[in-house]
């Protein structure tokens, strides 16, 4: 708290002195990319570009590291010292835009009608935040893997089915020649699990809350598409096709040093894979019963409530949403791009690149995650019950006591504004 | 007492010099300390646009509170009792009980903590929060195993390296490192020793068995995984308390061993007779410490395992910030450091009153 009063005020300090030279009215903006230098090398690029194209406003940057970037913005709304400008990561908006950390953006809708539904950061009815990128899980695999197990090639048309799932699974097991035949990446804890998974849940027609009222997930989370979604989800580990407790290492490099047939795991992941192997498949997601799922949403920008300029602010990010930048960040580390114009720009998810099915997988499949403030609990109530349900505890119980969880908070919370 | 006289008499300087450390106590360990028992009886969010209640006792009722409740086995029409596969009778559904029945509205909300069988009827321990109850007693074991076992070994390890040998600081100093690297560190190395499939202690376990060995994965399964980081935090912190010891051993005496030599006694009579009464106010110290530190039992469990498997490492201050950062609850979360605070305070006293010296 003391080094961050310290920071702030020093770019208070540095705010007033450049404000006095240039005449700009000066905005401040944090951001999560700390420590990744392409990344940081873009988004300053957007400041200076913005800077120098007009003369109202002039933006300066502070990165934070990703781990300590929600902690941070929390401890500046507890002392009143947010800057202009956040970025903040799509499900968590709801929470921050309630608890009064943000404001609406004045960016007009006509502006940005084409971007991926994914990138749209609405709550309550207003757009809090917008994002230049998206991101997408694909189940990945070779195709020689999927000749040689003798499947059917999925398409986005037609997904796999649960049956045809199951038994691509059966059919990599029986071969022998992999440790196991999926990784799930349940070594990822976190934010993971909720992203990755839940829409698993959301395909078999269950989901982490009620979302006609975002006040109950009775039914939702514990009803029978919620059982029958537990249940398979148990035998994945019971039966051997997957790892409940699973290595980092195996996770970073397992599908491609050949230990895994099949993997669910992000587009960031996909440049290795692309690299380790030259007929690597990316399938969308099997459809469990309720339609094939992939969750949506990545970093976002948004205006801070306490900003005395969300006029300029605004102005910033919508500067950012060239399809310029939206090409240069996915070209530098591997992100959906927001727009069809500028994934026709990028190497990778342009028309017949090696990613471009993950620009149509976001577009088709993606779901957000529950868009309420309680998410921010939902997602870990959520996070416990599935990796219980993995470990081997009884499905029913868990899933009745994870709903009893979130109704409870709900309740204590005054049901979120909804 | 002309200690006491001396502090509230005109020292000025003294409590000038003081005031430094005393302001920081202030602000950062006992202000803290009330504001937890006052948030404790409201519904305080870590942020929230509503206002905060009071809620009287309704955090400790939710933590606490316990039930429970006998079941029939289910009988079929003719009145046999339902048996399954195995042969053991089958009862009803517990959430039959605990989810909205009119019957039993002190049972809403409960989940099944213990059972066990009593003639034909099996008698179930609900409680409101199994999670925090699976947390205390976690807390517990680990705290019963560590302060015995942690106290022995650093005091042998004390033992060995009190001896006037070319070299000995070199043990001195191995056993110690351990202390000054982060425990975080620590428990990241750790992690990579337990590791399910190509893990060090798999490895070395395996090799000194020819292979008979089938690996463990020792922190994912429910049943090594606490185990796990006992041993491990065991040996992390041995090296303080073996220093702890040493002072205490070197404040014995010389001339009482030379007095036990000229009389003949043993080496076992020396222990027993000389060294063990001399450090009686060092093990005093030694097991309240270790106790204290115990129950803080934290950084482990949140990079290792994060309190799983199936609850199988849930800890008091891990669900304490769990609650209260993780889930933005920060009212669960300072009673949950009330609760911890008299479990530590009453044993505490109990080991003072236990430990104290008879006239």
């Amino acid at each position: 708290m003391k080094l961050f009063t310290l920071s702030a005020g020093a770019m208070a300090l540095t705010a007033g002195m450049s404000g006095a030279a240039f005449a700009q009215t000066e905005l401040t903006m944090w951001y999560h990319g700390a420590g990744n230098e392409v990344e940081s090398q873009i988004i300053n690029q957007i400041v200076s570009d913005f800077n120098a194209s007009q003369s109202d406003w002039s933006v300066t940057l502070e990165s934070f590291p990703q781990a300590a970037y929600n902690d941070s913005v929390t401890a500046g709304a507890l002392a009143g010292n947010l800057p202009d400008i956040l970025d903040v990561d799509g499900p968590n908006m709801p929470n921050w835009a309630w608890s009064g950390y943000m404001q609406p953006l004045q960016i007009d809708e006509a502006k940005i009608a084409n971007f991926l539904p994914g990138t749209k950061g609405i709550w309550d009815g207003k757009l809090y935040s917008i994002g230049l990128w998206d991101a997408a899980v694909a189940l990945v695999t070779r195709q020689s893997i999927i000749d040689e197990l003798g499947l059917r090639t999925p398409t986005l048309e037609q997904p796999w089915t649960q049956d045809e799932f199951m038994a691509a699974l059966d059919a990599a097991k029986a071969s022998g020649k992999y440790d196991f035949a999926l990784d799930l990446g349940t070594a990822w804890t976190g934010e993971w699990f909720p992203y990755a998974f839940s829409p698993l849940l959301q395909s078999f027609g269950g989901d982490i809350i009620d979302r006609s009222s975002y006040k109950s997930a009775e039914g939702a989370l514990n009803g029978d598409a919620a059982n029958a979604w537990g249940n398979w989800w148990q035998g994945l580990f019971a039966n051997g096709y997957a790892q409940a407790t699973q290595d980092g290492a195996d996770r970073d490099t397992g599908f491609n040093t050949g230990k895994y047939a099949f993997s669910w795991n992000g587009n960031w992941a996909a440049l290795g894979t692309l690299a380790a192997y030259d007929d690597a498949l990316f399938l969308p997601a099997p459809d469990l019963g309720n339609g094939p799922k992939i969750g949506a949403a990545s970093w976002q920008f948004g205006v801070s409530a306490s900003s005395e300029h969300p006029d300029g602010a605004s102005a910033f990010i919508e500067f950012a949403l060239q399809d310029k930048y939206l090409a240069a960040f996915s070209n530098g580390i591997g992100l959906i791009p927001a727009t069809p114009a500028a994934a026709a720009m990028t190497e990778n998810y342009k028309e017949g690149g090696p990613l471009h099915g993950f620009f149509a997988l976001s577009q088709a499949q993606g779901v957000l995650r529950p868009v309420t403030p309680g998410y921010v609990v939902q997602a870990k109530v959520f996070e416990k019950a599935a990796a219980d349900i993995a470990n081997g505890a009884d499905v029913a119980d868990t899933l009745d006591a994870a709903v009893d969880e979130i109704e409870a908070d709900i309740e204590k919370n005054g049901g979120y504004g909804h | 007492m002309a200690t006491s006289s001396k502090l509230t008499s005109s020292n000025r300087a003294g409590w000038l010099f003081a005031l430094p450390g005393f302001g920081l106590m202030v602000v950062f360990i006992i202000l803290p300390f009330f504001f937890a028992i006052a948030l404790s009886f409201t519904n305080q969010r870590l942020i929230s646009p509503n206002p905060t209640e009071f809620v009287g006792m309704a955090n400790y009722k939710s933590l606490l509170g316990v039930g429970m409740i006998t079941l029939e086995p289910e009988r079929d029409a003719s009145g046999d009792i339902i048996r399954d596969d195995s042969g053991a009778p089958t009862y009803p559904k517990l959430r039959n009980f605990t989810r909205k029945n009119p019957d039993y509205p002190k049972l809403d909300g409960m989940r099944e903590w213990t059972s066990w069988q009593s003639g034909e009827n099996r008698t179930y321990v609900l409680a409101r929060d199994v999670v925090f109850m699976r947390a205390v007693l976690n807390t517990l074991i680990f705290v019963l195993v560590v302060a015995p076992v942690q106290g022995g070994l650093a005091l042998g390890l004390a033992l060995l390296i009190n001896q006037r040998l070319r070299g000995i600081n070199v043990y001195r100093a191995i056993y110690f490192m351990p202390v000054v690297v982060s425990i975080v560190v620590v428990s990241l190395l750790w992690r990579f020793i337990y590791d399910g499939n190509n893990g060090l202690l798999n490895n070395i376990l395996s090799s000194l068995t020819f292979g008979a060995f089938s690996p463990i994965d020792w922190l994912g399964n429910p049943d090594t995984a606490l185990g796990s980081i006992i041993g491990m935090s065991i040996w992390q912190a041995v090296g303080f308390h073996m220093v702890i010891w040493l002072s205490g051993l070197q404040t014995i005496s010389p001339t009482l061993y030379e007095a036990a030599e000229i009389e003949g006694s043993s080496k076992w009579q020396t222990f027993r007779y000389v060294t063990w009464p001399g450090l009686r106010n060092t093990a005093v110290l030694v097991l309240i410490v270790i106790t204290m530190q115990a129950f803080a039992l934290f950084s482990q469990i949140d990079v290792m395992t994060s309190g799983g498997p199936l609850d199988s490492t849930q800890t008091i201050v891990f669900q304490a910030v769990e609650r209260g950062y993780g889930k933005q609850d920060i009212s669960g979360g300072s009673t949950i450091s009330v609760i911890l605070f008299v479990i530590v305070l009453s044993i505490s006293l109990i080991q003072r009153w236990l430990t104290r010296e008879r006239r």
